[in-house]
């Protein structure tokens, strides 16, 4: 493999090929061709950092600008996805959910239960999630949780352009409502990624680093915080092993637990508010399941309880850093 | 034979007279049993509408989705959902609809182009606009249609599809279905505007108000809209304003209505009686004739409620199946 | 005493994309002398683990690299030289090598594939060395070019060694056509047409020996010599459970077991290895091409394919290569084709023979083919 793309051409390449492939793959969003019915380009924007660039110009009108009305798109997205489409709805930042939260979590999660098995409703929905953007409280959250408490939708949350772009063409390949959570302070970072289309199947978490003292289990952009806590206690002694959960419903727990059965110890990071988050569901699964293998006290670094600050005096210190997971891992090693 | 006044011949007046009175008797049934307690949760009647279901639905074929509301058992017969199917999901049973796991407010059937009575006011309508998105993109002709009452008619997801339907000039047909309350509240008071028509201009949408006890009119006025929106004309507004015999679910004691008003309705504006007087004095139709029609649905019905009531549970296995096709 | 009489132990480059390994520990001591195929230190690569090996032999005077660090590809790990040969000397050996390694990192790498299209599929291949007649290595079923990572470098000291990804694997297209033995022969003649090689010394492992005896049987006119390693067709034993497992694992904790049975020592599979077979199993069509070439592999638990008479009839030297603790396809097939060919039999080593007992391979080809 010899081609490094960024995240985001990755998951320009995933919708890509898969309208390419699928014509039921639509594409669907606020500015995701720009400039709809406007007197400049057509195709101005792509999205408003730029993820669909170019795909207007491939795809035509199966690339549809909306309205702001998420309610109503999003409900659209859904519905078509039940009468056969493979709709992709960008809702831009995932902090824009409580407008338009009945379609996901009534409508879309609930048909296929509700209806007797029924209906299947393959809908995407992709937004930005994270902080470190300086985009205060209502751009910048991490609200992977809430959509991770609702049975009937599965919630993807890529660490790099490879997993995003795997990831995403699974989604849409998928038949169940994806939630699919880019976070934006990752959208420059690249890897090798193959020019071919692949599909990474949901709960394969990815041990994107083997040790045999701790085990930390994070997703998102705080798997490379993870990563780069681990390198530096490497340098101390201390061998981390990095459980990158990759998609969160489903959750691949039996790696996690084969992890700490070997460590003995454990470290959750989570970028979401601390109560009822995935850190606090996988503590308390290994709690459940793992209790005799531990040696330590479980950790978990998270934000604090409040709203994700605008200084970046404050937004930095809201962030977990290295240095936090650095001293759980050391807390876990106490006892 | 008398000449045929109507716009439908014989067997299409009969085929509307049948859903009609299915669905009165249907709801007239739920409303014995779930007051003898039988019926588990709570159901909502759709006894006095039928007009608007039937009026519409008679335009539409199983490629055609429609998005119900709370009240939509006449929707589901109007639209070819089994009958007896609906009532083993009204009772909860592994032979319903849904495999007893929807129940009164989610009876769904998307061969038969229903995609689901709705819990939620008002979500239904950008549902329809996504039917009506996906039948654009297959080319296929078909239409979706959203159902709402007076009140869902002030839902934000409901407003936000009308403008999206016109800017995306998708095949759907908004019906409003006024009744004249929303639960309990009047649509008097909760409808700033006097008229739908001026609501749905206000989207750049076409609106027409019919009486909705005339079936006849109902017919009339969405043969027209929908044909219009099969063609590539666009969405449009249709509202029907009609009658609810029953309180807003089973159980409502109705103290927010005049007095007599509902005996009022039975006895004036039945779109039943109405349906039948017309089609009868003009002599198309023998008394006869219907008569037997309502003999066979008292049957259907009458075996719809024993085989639900004789139909086995779910059972714990199917507590856990169909949340995800796969996880 | 000249420089020349110091011999510099090397990060040795193992497949095309290692760029730098990491040592683990060192296996001899300082004042050791040492025979050529002498185990000097471990190494970590991303990739895979492995031994670095004495290619020369001498008495070991300095360990330069220290354990737990890392270092890049061609960088001095120790030095070799006789007792005459001063301290002095040696200290200044070490500076100059670590300068001329920064100078060959600020220059241009070079590319490390190559691209040819060859009957409508695209295939990657890496060119190695000069001189005729080139030597062209096979991968097996699951396989690439990477399989032969501890080989290219060493096999194209004094000749041209091509290594493609056969259609279906690596970076090649992944449609097989009917993924039979014909198309995928035919395919390598497509390969060696397009880069203009008349005759060619095949090597193939697994399924590719398969494919290299083929292209003896249906254009011998173009093949100078056959190495086969652990040979698919010389016998109707192959353990049909690690294809059926190798082709539905999805995961890795699905994956990792099939993979160790490809190698006697278990340790050789790190994580990375199976992260990149798993990568190459997600890419579409990856799931068809290997259902359909283990279909024309495998019937009813056996070997479909028999080619013992077609590698007798081939009068081109052969030599056939083994590890006798192979668990997928017996080491007893090694002696299928009696006196025409040499076998090597590597004690020990499993189905990866090549990449486990990657020197003596490297020397028994050489040997016999070169």
């Amino acid at each position: 493999m010899a081609r490094k793309i960024s995240m985001k051409d990755a998951i320009n390449e995933a919708l890509d090929q898969e309208m390419t492939r699928d014509p039921s793959v639509i594409v669907m969003g606020e500015d995701i061709v720009g400039g709809t019915g406007s007197p400049g380009e057509a195709d101005a924007w792509g999205g408003v950092l730029g993820v669909t660039k170019g795909l207007y110009a491939k795809h035509g009108d199966r690339l549809m600008d909306t309205p702001l009305s998420e309610s109503a798109y999003i409900g659209a997205a859904v519905g078509a996805a039940a009468c056969g489409m493979r709709p992709v709805a960008e809702l831009m930042f995932i902090d824009f959910m409580g407008v338009c939260l009945d379609e996901i979590f009534n409508q879309a999660a609930k048909f296929k239960y509700m209806f007797g098995g029924k209906a299947q409703t393959p809908v995407v929905i992709r937004a930005m999630v994270g902080a470190g953007f300086r985009a205060a409280a209502q751009h910048s959250q991490m609200l992977t949780p809430v959509f991770t408490h609702i049975p009937g939708l599965k919630v993807v949350c890529p660490s790099n352009a490879y997993d995003a772009k795997g990831l995403l063409i699974q989604s849409i390949r998928d038949n169940d409502p994806v939630i699919f959570c880019e976070h934006k302070n990752l959208y420059a970072h690249e890897t090798e990624v193959p020019d071919e289309p692949y599909a990474i199947p949901f709960a394969e978490a990815n041990v994107v680093r083997e040790g045999g003292d701790v085990t930390i289990v994070a997703y998102g952009l705080m798997v490379h915080r993870a990563t780069e806590a681990a390198d530096r206690l490497a340098r101390e002694g201390v061998e981390c092993e990095v459980v990158d959960l990759r998609t969160l419903s489903p959750i691949d727990m039996d790696a996690v637990l084969e992890s700490v059965e070997g460590t003995g110890r454990l470290v959750c990071v989570d970028e979401a508010s601390p109560r009822c988050s995935i850190a606090a569901d996988v503590s308390a699964q290994v709690a459940q399941h793992a209790f005799k293998a531990l040696k330590g006290p479980v950790q978990m670094v998270t934000p604090p309880h409040t709203p994700v600050p605008f200084s970046p005096a404050l937004e930095d210190l809201y962030i977990p850093s290295a240095e936090r997971v650095m001293e759980a891992v050391r807390a876990t090693m106490v006892a | 034979m008398a000449e045929n006044p109507f716009p439908l011949g014989r067997d299409q007046l009969l085929a509307a007279y049948r859903t009609m009175r299915t669905i009165r008797e249907f709801e007239e049934r739920l409303h014995v049993d779930f007051s003898r307690g039988d019926i588990p949760g709570f159901v909502h009647l759709y006894a006095g509408e039928e007009a608007s279901a039937a009026g519409i639905m008679m335009h539409l074929t199983d490629k055609d989705r429609i998005a119900s509301t709370h009240r939509g058992h006449g929707h589901c017969i109007a639209k070819g959902v089994d009958v007896k199917a609906m009532m083993g999901e009204i009772y909860g049973k592994v032979t319903g609809s849904c495999r007893g796991k929807g129940g009164s407010m989610h009876i769904a059937d998307l061969d038969k182009g229903m995609m689901g009575a709705n819990g939620i006011l008002g979500a239904g309508a950008p549902l329809a606009c996504g039917a009506g998105l996906a039948a654009k993109f297959r080319g296929d002709g078909g239409v979706g249609v959203s159902f709402v009452g007076d009140g869902a008619s002030n839902q934000g997801m409901f407003l936000e599809s009308l403008n999206l339907a016109a800017v995306w000039n998708l095949p759907v047909v908004f019906v409003v279905e006024n009744n004249g309350y929303a639960e309990s509240t009047s649509v008097e008071w909760a409808v700033a505007v006097d008229s739908y028509v001026d609501r749905a201009a206000g989207f750049g949408l076409p609106g027409v108000t019919v009486d909705g006890t005339d079936f006849f009119a109902v017919h009339e006025a969405a043969g027209e809209i929908v044909a219009r929106a099969r063609e590539g004309g666009g969405p449009a507004l249709l509202e029907c304003k009609m009658c609810r015999f029953y309180g807003h679910f089973e159980g409502d004691a109705q103290t927010y209505r005049g007095a007599g008003e509902v005996e009022d309705l039975r006895a004036n504006r039945d779109c039943i009686k109405i349906f039948a007087q017309r089609v009868t004095e003009t002599g198309v139709i023998r008394p006869a004739e219907l008569t037997a029609i309502d003999r066979e649905v008292l049957d259907l019905i009458e075996q719809a409620v024993a085989e639900a009531k004789a139909a086995p549970l779910p059972t714990a296995a199917d507590l856990l199946t169909d949340v995800y096709v796969s996880y | 005493m000249s420089q020349s009489s110091i011999v510099a132990i090397v990060m040795p480059k193992w497949g095309l994309s290692m760029e730098e390994g990491r040592v683990n520990e060192w296996l001899v001591e300082e004042g050791a002398r040492i025979a050529v195929g002498d185990a000097l230190l471990e190494v970590e690569t991303e990739k895979i683990a492995g031994t670095v090996e004495a290619t020369d032999a001498g008495l070991l005077r300095r360990r330069v690299a220290e354990p737990g660090e890392v270092y890049p590809v061609k960088a001095l790990l120790g030095v070799m030289a006789e007792p005459e040969v001063g301290d002095a000397e040696i200290d200044a050996f070490v500076a100059a090598q670590a300068a001329a390694l920064e100078a060959a990192a600020e220059s241009e790498p070079e590319p490390r594939y190559h691209f040819v299209e060859v009957g409508g599929r695209r295939l990657r291949y890496a060119d190695r060395g000069e001189g005729a007649p080139p030597m062209v290595l096979i991968h097996g079923f699951g396989g690439d070019l990477d399989n032969w990572l501890f080989n290219i470098d060493a096999l194209a000291a004094g000749r041209r060694v091509l290594a493609l990804d056969l259609p279906g694997h690596g970076q090649s297209s992944k449609e097989v056509g009917d993924g039979s033995l014909a198309t995928l022969a035919a395919t390598v003649v497509g390969f060696l047409d397009a880069l203009g090689v008349e005759r060619a010394v095949l090597v193939g492992h697994s399924m590719g020996a398969a494919v290299a005896m083929q292209v003896a049987a249906d254009a011998p006119e173009r093949v100078s010599g056959l190495g086969l390693i652990a040979a698919v067709g010389l016998g109707p034993e192959i353990d049909a459970e690690y294809i059926a497992g190798f082709v539905a694992a999805a995961s890795r904790r699905e994956l990792k077991p099939w993979v160790e049975r490809l190698f006697a020592d278990r340790a050789l599979v790190t994580r990375q290895l199976v992260e990149d077979l798993l990568r190459y199993k997600r890419i579409d069509g990856v799931a068809e091409a290997l259902g359909g070439l283990s279909r024309a592999l495998i019937d009813a638990g056996q070997q479909r394919i028999g080619l013992v008479a077609t590698a007798r009839a081939s009068r081109v030297p052969v030599v056939v290569i083994w590890g006798s603790a192979d668990a997928i396809i017996p080491a007893a097939h090694a002696h299928a084709l009696g006196d025409a060919a040499r076998v090597v039999v590597i004690d020990g080593a499993g189905h990866m023979v090549q990449m486990e007992a990657a020197s003596k391979v490297n020397a028994a080809l050489l040997e016999h083919l070169g």
